[in-house]
């Protein structure tokens, strides 16, 4: 009697454990956006684009300034 | 102020990469991290279609007007477009790596029918250059970009969607409710279009008036 109501017991708990995992969320960079320093990455990246921004500019005034030149002419 | 459409341009661009790679996105397997480059990818292929819009505009207006003026401009337009494609692509190509598996899939109907694209706008350049009487080249070219125009439509826009394609938003149903996207992501696509919109008339802006001092030179 006590074999058959421990198996029993050891039945029921065996499907409530799992190895794994079950419930599973799709992958994301959940670590790195809290604590993995992505502002780093970021800033890295805005800077970059600022830089060309600057260039574009610095660019910009020098044809400015040829077309004062020519308009002179 | 005629330079605010610059202005906004790197404010809307410098928000789309601070905060694309901040808010939340859904989470969808396969695709993971990489729904991001939705905020990135897409909106250069929108400047690529605007600013070849511009193009077949100058194109139809050198042709009423007989304008040489209007032709560099197409040309210009078509430049910085053609600029914008090849970012498109290579971008595509990774993404296209880590999701479908493949740097280039001959399956997709959008791919190929850039590829073929690009091409029709590489043979515009060349037709251009083959041409040395300048009013004759306006309109020979014109007509061309005219074509040109159409058939990019016809190959990225129309075929995609008759067929089956990888793109989301293709194969029968063309909506932005495609794109998996939800308002979170809205807030920072919408942006980043007109961003990089804003930004491809800025190059174009810079282009026109190098051509200017390029002509009264000349004269």
């Amino acid at each position: 009697m006590i074999k058959r109501i421990l198996s029993l017991v050891f039945l029921i708990s065996a499907l409530f454990s799992s190895a794994q995992e079950t419930v599973s969320s799709p992958q994301m960079a959940d670590g790195f956006r809290s604590e993995g320093k992505i502002y780093v990455v970021i800033t890295v990246i805005a800077m970059i684009f600022i830089a060309l921004v600057v260039f574009l500019i610095v660019l910009e005034r020098k044809v400015n300034k040829l077309e004062k030149q020519i308009n002179n002419k | 102020m005629k330079n605010w459409y610059k202005i906004f341009s790197v404010i809307f661009i410098l928000y789309t990469l601070v905060w694309g790679l901040l808010n939340p996105v859904p989470r969808l397997d396969i695709l993971n991290e990489t729904i991001r480059n939705v905020y990135y990818h897409v909106p250069i292929w929108f400047a690529m279609l605007g600013m070849m819009t511009v193009s077949l505009i100058h194109s139809l207006l050198a042709l009423t007007k007989n304008n040489i003026t209007n032709d560099t401009k197409a040309y210009n337009a078509a430049l910085v477009g053609f600029f914008f494609s090849l970012p498109g692509l290579t971008t595509g190509s990774i993404w296209a790596k880590y999701t479908w598996g493949t740097w280039w899939t001959f399956q997709d109907p959008k791919l190929n029918g850039v590829a073929i694209s690009i091409l029709i706008y590489l043979a515009y350049f060349i037709l251009r250059f083959s041409v040395d009487d300048e009013m004759k080249r306006a309109r020979i070219s014109a007509v061309y970009n005219v074509f040109a125009f159409v058939m990019m439509n016809v190959f990225i826009m129309i075929l995609p969607r008759l067929t089956d394609s990888l793109h989301p938003g293709n194969g029968g149903n063309p909506a932005f409710a495609q794109y998996d996207m939800d308002n979170n992501m809205r807030m920072v696509f919408y942006p980043a279009v007109i961003g990089w919109i804003l930004f491809s008339f800025w190059l174009f802006n810079i282009k026109n008036r190098i051509s200017f001092i390029k002509n009264k030179l000349n004269d």
